[in-house]
């Protein structure tokens, strides 16, 4: 599988994803620069975690104008894999790729920890490597990862079974404490209907290597690997 | 018409003037006055510190590059290079939290990436007054959401620091921030400006009127009015920052440029003029070329300005135009402004006319330097006396009081707001005694740590400067790692102020002593003077930043207790010294007395046997006894571990309990290791010449401390790790 990662002005955790995949994980993969027209035949496209163009505006919205963004339009409607990590998740949401937004965290300060995600929804392109209901611990960095939608619009998430991840506490409980950013429904990861684009906040790169603590990271990456 | 008033608002004396005029043959301009007045500031010339700075060791088989340049470097072998340094932020921080901060950051990173590295960690020394004053906490806020900003935005991971809350810094605080880059040998850059007529290009940001005199400022004692300089402080762009940093990384891989500097403190000032002093060359520069984000700003403001996020590049002919290319990639100018010149001048114009033409040695190397008057304060013998408060009955509530003592506790809510995973370098998170971070596709790992006990050096300047590098490194030994370079911020109160000369002297001979027994050098640093509000001066705070080797990842230890049935062992002797201890301070709000001896000598070996013993594979944990005494280091040792197991310890009764718990005698660890491990270890400690001694063992759910017999600490785990983690908190909360 040949994975590509865009780099926007800002992103900052690019390299850190692209040492993941290359280093860890063995695996093809590229930098896709934001100002060019070719995703250079990727299987997967990774939108990384950062501050595109410094979110300034809201979060992930400028970088939505990336050249780019056209052809990743595009690679997600042809059912391309598609995976957006923390800014990467902000900018699927501004480019309507997923629905939703994220509103600033409920402690309204910037939060960086592990914490603990229940996989609600196994039989996807991105998760069937783990367990339904499998506990994953993924560390966090983000100021605006407040997941919301309107009522009806989760519901219809629900009934689809889009809610691929749910911060719960260490017991699988989605507890009101493990919910740190306040996200609604504790959401922490979402996929679109046709089961191609995924988001999510934490950081499945900062969990994959033995020595930072924890390997669930990689369930993500070798799923994306294994799939098909 | 230069009047002695126009000389007072430029913090220039009539002498310092007299010299200019001699200096340069003529009466300066206005502009020109400018420039003098910022590279003659205390804070670029260190025209008070130097005579004393000199007595550092800088020296070493691997250093690279000592003081003097944008920041330290350290051969760390297999062909890379660390480069680190530590810089305050002080004054800024004090007028505008948010802004001050965030731009002490960016200031310390460009130092690193300036010289061709990639900044790898962040780690901020910070100094609040009592939290319990609103206006404290609205200041550490400030300052922590500022530091967050910044290195979150820009990818650089802060991975550690130190905090401490006394009262003194209350109209003061203290933000020190140390950055640490990695960079190729081969591909180290420095401030040149070499081979005349290579075109000399500005870089980054425009320039507006942000920061003018920042410099001038952070060299001047605040009043009242300080709040109104607020337009004095700049304003950072972390987003343009990483654009820079990767621009400027990317033509330095390329080996496009010979020369460059950051335009920090003293902007278009200090870049050029140091980068032609440092080449024996000239640099002409033409000011109508500099992108200017504001109309109409004259040549005093443009060579004034401190905005943030700028860099001068002397590049070579040839690459100008490829340069420019990379430059454009990342959205960013590379404007050329003029060209370096030979005769050693510094000459700009501005619509054709010559408003600058000064030599650049006159600006950077023939400020005036100050022996100036030292005395020893009069306060100190009867501060040093100390008289032991009546002893408490209930010592388990008093440790408990210690441990959320906002100086003792937790700062997890302060630093999970840093980002501090990014770059997936980081072993150790935040809260051991040292981050450690490590070098990707390499065995070797990286530890870095911040300290100072400014109590310590208040009340005894010499041996607190002494302490402030053992416990430095100390905490380096406790993790697994050799000292290999020191850069030191040095935050002190006026030094027209004799007593506060003295102890800039002291700190200074007691630190400059430890590092030679400890074969550290120092490769640089910062000094800031003048913390000083409404006349009363900050405690003498040096603050060390030091980063150690650890050879081999494997063999990296953190301060937890690790296993059940583990055996307690004590490194070195107690000696029940209460002076100057956190229990003293913050139970009975005494910050008196002498402070703990201590012994180079002695401390060399207990570090020696700490680290032997981690890499030889005998202790599962290590963790060093300092602020709150023994007690706070067990309880610590108990709830930093994954299994929060607790221990029960004896310490024997060679002093009055409250010492055997809280007293800060130095040169002491404790560390935990299977039994089996116990023989070998005591043998290496008769062989090291270090005390040893087994005080107990690891298991159950209560810290159980016990004084020949007699318990006198006996408490849950949780019940202190509470204590320990909410005190921060709540007292944001509460109020």
């Amino acid at each position: 599988m040949k994975f590509g990662i865009v780099v926007f002005p800002g992103s900052n955790c690019d390299d850190d994803t692209l040492f993941v995949l290359q280093k860890v994980l063995r695996q093809e993969a590229i930098f896709l620069w934001h100002k060019d027209h070719d995703l250079g035949r990727v299987d997967c496209v990774l939108l990384p975690g950062g501050f595109s163009y410094g979110d300034y505006l809201r979060a992930g919205a400028i970088a939505k104008f990336s050249p780019l963004m056209q052809e990743v339009g595009e690679f997600a409607e042809r059912g391309g894999l598609v995976l957006g990590i923390c800014n990467g998740f902000q900018v699927l949401l501004e480019l309507g790729l997923l629905p939703g937004a994220m509103l600033r965290n409920k402690s309204l300060k910037f939060l960086c920890q592990h914490v603990h995600l229940r996989v609600e929804n196994a039989a996807t392109a991105f998760t069937h490597r783990a367990r339904p209901g499998q506990i994953l611990r993924i560390p966090i960095a983000h100021f605006d990862g407040n997941y919301y939608a309107p009522a009806e619009a989760l519901s219809e998430l629900e009934a689809g079974n889009q809610v691929v991840f749910r911060y719960v506490d260490e017991n699988g409980e989605t507890t009101e404490a493990a919910n740190v950013n306040g996200s609604a429904a504790n959401i922490g990861g979402l996929i679109n209907a046709r089961g191609n684009v995924l988001g999510m906040m934490p950081h499945p790169e900062r969990a994959s290597e033995a020595i930072l603590g924890s390997l669930d990271g990689r369930l993500i990456f070798e799923s994306l690997i294994l799939w098909r | 018409m230069i009047d002695p008033k126009l000389l007072a608002d430029h913090n220039l004396t009539a002498e310092e003037y007299e010299r200019i005029i001699r200096l340069i043959g003529r009466e300066p301009n206005l502009t020109e006055l400018g420039i003098f007045s910022l590279m003659w500031s205390e804070h670029c010339s260190y025209k008070s510190s130097k005579v004393h700075l000199q007595k550092f060791p800088t020296k070493g088989e691997n250093v690279i590059q000592g003081p003097g340049e944008n920041a330290g470097v350290i051969d760390i072998g297999d062909g890379l290079a660390v480069v680190f340094k530590i810089e305050s932020h002080n004054h800024p921080s004090y007028i505008e939290p948010f802004q001050g901060a965030a731009t002490g950051v960016g200031g310390i990173l460009r130092d690193i990436f300036t010289m061709g590295a990639r900044p790898i960690a962040l780690l901020d020394s910070l100094r609040f007054g009592p939290l319990e004053n609103p206006r404290n906490r609205a200041i550490m806020e400030g300052v922590v959401a500022g530091i967050s900003s910044y290195g979150n935005s820009i990818g650089v991971p802060t991975v550690g620091g130190e905090v401490y809350f006394q009262e003194c810094y209350s109209n003061n605080p203290l933000v020190n921030v140390l950055c640490l880059g990695v960079a190729q040998k081969s591909k180290l850059f420095f401030a040149k400006a070499e081979g005349v007529g290579n075109p000399v290009l500005y870089v980054g940001s425009k320039t507006g009127r942000d920061g003018i005199h920042g410099a001038t400022m952070a060299s001047a004692e605040f009043g009242k009015e300080t709040e109104q300089k607020r337009p004095n402080v700049q304003v950072g762009d972390p987003f343009k920052e990483k654009l820079l940093l990767e621009a400027c990384l990317e033509v330095m891989d390329k080996n496009l440029i010979i020369g460059i500097q950051d335009m920090g403190a003293a902007g278009l000032t200090c870049s050029t003029s140091e980068m032609a002093a440092k080449s024996g060359t000239g640099i002409a520069i033409d000011l109508d070329l500099v992108p200017q984000r504001e109309e109409g700003m004259a040549p005093y403001e443009i060579m004034l300005s401190e905005s943030q996020e700028r860099m001068l590049i002397v590049a070579k002919k040839e690459n100008v135009a490829e340069v420019q290319r990379i430059f454009a990639k990342w959205d960013l100018d590379a404007v050329k402004v003029g060209e370096v010149t030979a005769g050693g001048k510094l000459r700009v114009t501005f619509r054709d006319q010559v408003v600058v033409d000064l030599p650049v040695e006159a600006i950077v190397n023939l400020c005036p330097s100050y022996r100036r008057p030292a005395r020893k304060p009069a306060y100190l013998k009867s501060l040093q006396a100390l008289e032991l408060p009546p002893f408490p009955s209930d010592l388990n509530s008093v440790l408990l009081q210690i441990l959320s003592s906002p100086t003792i506790a937790d700062k997890e809510w302060i630093y999970r707001q840093y980002d501090h995973m990014v770059q997936i370098n980081t072993v150790l998170l935040p809260g051991a005694d040292a981050a450690v971070l490590r070098i990707k596709g390499d065995k070797k790992c990286l530890a870095v740590t911040v300290d100072g006990n400014s109590l310590y050096t208040y009340l005894d300047p010499r041996t607190g400067g002494k302490i402030a590098i053992a416990e430095a490194c100390r905490n380096l030994a406790c993790v697994g790692a050799r000292p290999i370079g020191l850069s030191n911020c040095l935050n002190f109160g006026n030094p027209e102020k004799p007593d506060v000369m003295w102890q800039f002297k002291e700190v200074i001979e007691g630190m400059a002593e430890a590092c030679r027994v400890f074969s550290i050098p120092v490769t640089g640093g910062n000094v800031s003077f003048y913390n000083d509000t409404e006349g009363v001066s900050v405690y003498p705070t040096p603050v060390l930043g030091v980063v150690g080797l650890i050879g081999d990842i494997s063999r990296m230890v953190s301060p937890g207790f690790k296993s059940e049935g583990d055996v307690v062992v004590l490194f070195g002797e107690d000696r029940g010294e209460l002076g100057g201890s956190e229990y003293l301070r913050s139970v009975f709000k005494l910050e008196r007395g002498q402070p703990p001896a201590i012994d180079l000598e002695r401390e060399k070996r207990v570090q020696g046997l700490c680290l032997e013993a981690i890499s030889r594979g005998l202790i599962r944990s290590a963790h060093d006894i300092s602020e709150g005494g023994l007690a706070v280091c067990a309880a610590e040792g108990c709830y930093l571990g994954p299994g929060k197991i607790g221990c029960i310890l004896d310490l024997g009764n060679s002093f009055r309990e409250d010492a055997l718990l809280f007293g800060e005698t130095q040169s002491r660890i404790i560390v935990s290791l299977p039994s089996s491990n116990l023989a070998a270890l005591m043998a290496l400690a008769k062989e090291s010449g270090v005390e040893a001694a087994p005080i107990g063992q690891c298991g159950g759910r209560s810290l159980i401390i016990r004084c020949a017999d007699r318990e006198i600490i006996n408490l849950p785990v949780e019940i202190c790790q509470r204590a320990w983690k909410n005190a921060i908190p709540r007292l944001f909360s509460l109020f």
